[in-house]
């Protein structure tokens, strides 16, 4: 595995020198490896939106450097459009950049701008239309006729079909209902699987982090407070209470039966894994504990 | 960017000047660009002085105010075009009486156009500058008030005082939620390779299609949303409506509005002499 995204002391200042000058990141260094599932977390206004849109030279640092796939993205700034290709990015609410007068046109507006020979933009389109689950009857309606969920899909295809080497997603399943949401991030799930692109997620949603990340950025204040594979993080999950972020449904309940005083792991953040310690600690014959207990768990 | 574009913004503080009446203050202003064109001569005679009286009482304002120099420079900057056009445009077409200063081809340049193309570009700084000062100092949502206000002995001939208002209200506060969607949009497309900054007029101007269709939806969307929203609260118009801050001239503001008076009629003295 190699490196894919390097940040090195990366700082974004919001109008240097005005009255409302703001730092909205500070001194900010990680790496991203090829192939992995990156999720980012932090309180509103914490710089989550500001640090993803310096992997593709939207922002540019107001100090520091950013690499991509080990090439500096400002080294010749006139080149900075060719990053935009390696680096997909969907932005919150992507719906409302759509543009064209069909589905079909809209997600080959990306390929299009590429340069790319009209067969593999067809191609793309297609296949990018498959993964985000638009049937092929909808392809030659106006992307405004659709419903939310689906504009949403349309809007992600549109970066999908670049085929980027790291697709990034800002809140990708905000203001959807819990079906709209899972299925969105279930697909993002099954294309990083396949493709092996190196995928962020930037979400306010733990359960979503817990379910489908491998790794978690913390961000608070524009700095970085942790950065670990998921259980790590989870486990500080006192730390992310104080920061103003929340843990995972069943982690809190972990947390709840340590403070009765059962022997049970901290990390625990997904449902299948807290099942199997749940019943581990049957086997290991809780129950005695239980009976005992007056605030008993069982 | 268009994040730079600091005319109309407004920079809240609680400076003598950000406190006067915005009545007053409007007023104040409109005397300001009379006398600023009354005041600095004209072609032959261009009033240094005056100008001069006006660029320092200006400065102590902005000094009073508390706004850095680095905000007026850049408001500044993007009307620099259009001073230096007009400005260069004067120094070879103005003649004078004397001998020429320079002359070359059929380029000839006259004391008097030198003079005048100075005058020029420093009073089109002084406009810019002086009415900035104005929306620095206070809030579009007052500003209109202001307006409103001023414009009220005019409902009696019919003109609907209140709808323009509200109307000047909704524009003023929507432009900062439209430059933000705007950039949205743009960073968008941007994002999915749109060349925005680049390249031959004709593709610069086949790229802007991808912004401008999505942010007129979303302006129509917003203009939905907020004539709901206003029906909701039982919006009627003008009609009986009362207000939480009403507008109340203060000694302070006769005291500023003399001072103002006298710093007008020193331009305007200037000029005589």
């Amino acid at each position: 595995m190699s490196e894919m995204i390097r940040a090195e002391h990366l700082s974004y200042v919001y109008a240097p020198g005005m009255p409302d000058e703001h730092v909205a990141l500070d001194d900010i260094s990680f790496t991203v490896q090829e192939g992995e599932f990156l999720g980012v977390i932090g309180s509103t206004g914490c710089g989550k939106s500001t640090l993803i849109s310096h992997f593709n030279g939207i922002n540019r640092p107001t100090s520091g450097k950013i690499y991509i796939n080990g090439q500096d993205l400002w080294s010749d700034p006139s080149q900075i459009r060719s990053f935009r290709f390696q680096v997909g990015l969907v932005f919150q609410y992507p719906e409302y950049q759509l543009f064209e007068e069909t589905v079909a046109a809209d997600i080959a507006y990306g390929p299009r701008n590429m340069g790319l020979p009209e067969e593999e933009i067809q191609r793309r389109v297609e296949e990018a239309a498959q993964f985000c689950g638009i049937a092929p009857h909808m392809m030659e309606k106006s992307p405004f006729d659709l419903s939310g969920g689906q504009k949403r899909r349309v809007a992600i295809a549109g970066v999908l079909a670049m085929e980027p080497k790291v697709l990034v997603l800002d809140e990708p399943a905000a203001g959807l209902d819990p079906e709209g949401r899972d299925m969105i991030l279930g697909q993002m799930k099954a294309y990083h699987k396949k493709t092996g692109t190196t995928i962020v997620l930037v979400s306010h949603s733990m359960e979503d982090i817990a379910k489908y990340a491998d790794r978690v950025l913390v961000l608070s204040g524009g700095k970085i407070a942790m950065h670990d594979t998921t259980a790590a993080v989870f486990a500080r999950a006192q730390e992310l209470l104080e920061l103003g972020l929340s843990v995972p449904e069943v982690t809190k309940v972990f947390l709840r039966l340590r403070q009765m005083g059962l022997d049970v792991p901290v990390d625990v953040y997904t449902v299948p894994y807290a099942v199997d310690m749940l019943k581990k600690l049957k086997e290991n014959g809780v129950a005695k504990i239980c009976a005992k207990g007056e605030n008993s768990p069982c | 960017m268009l994040r730079d574009i600091t005319i109309g913004q407004h920079f809240p503080g609680n400076s003598p000047v950000h406190r006067m009446d915005p009545r007053m203050k409007l007023l104040l202003t409109i005397a300001y660009i009379i006398m600023l064109f009354a005041g600095s001569g004209n072609m032959q005679h261009p009033n240094f002085a005056g100008l001069a009286v006006a660029a320092v009482f200006l400065a102590l304002l902005y000094m009073a105010a508390k706004i850095p120099l680095k905000v007026i420079a850049k408001s500044l900057k993007p009307i620099l075009p259009i001073i230096l056009f007009s400005s260069v445009l004067n120094l070879f077409f103005l003649t004078g009486e004397g001998a020429p200063l320079v002359q070359w081809g059929f380029f000839t340049i006259y004391r008097e156009g030198v003079a005048y193309a100075v005058m020029i570009a420093v009073r089109i700084v002084c406009l810019i500058a002086g009415t900035s000062l104005l929306t620095y100092t206070t809030s579009p949502i007052v500003l209109t008030d202001a307006i409103e206000r001023l414009l009220k002995p005019f409902a009696k001939l019919k003109l609907p005082v209140h709808e323009l208002a509200m109307i000047m209200t909704i524009a003023l506060r929507f432009i900062p939620t439209l430059i933000e969607e705007t950039e949205k949009i743009m960073n968008a497309q941007k994002a999915r390779g749109a060349q925005l900054d680049a390249g031959k007029l004709k593709d610069r101007v086949k790229a802007l299609v991808p912004v401008l269709i999505p942010l007129f939806i979303s302006a129509f969307r917003r203009a939905d949303e907020l004539a709901t929203a206003m029906e909701c609260r039982c919006y009627q118009g003008g009609e009986g409506r009362t207000r939480l801050k009403s507008l109340r001239m203060q000694k302070s503001d006769f005291a500023m509005a003399a001072v103002c008076i006298a710093v007008f009629i020193l331009m305007g003295v200037t000029s005589w002499l």
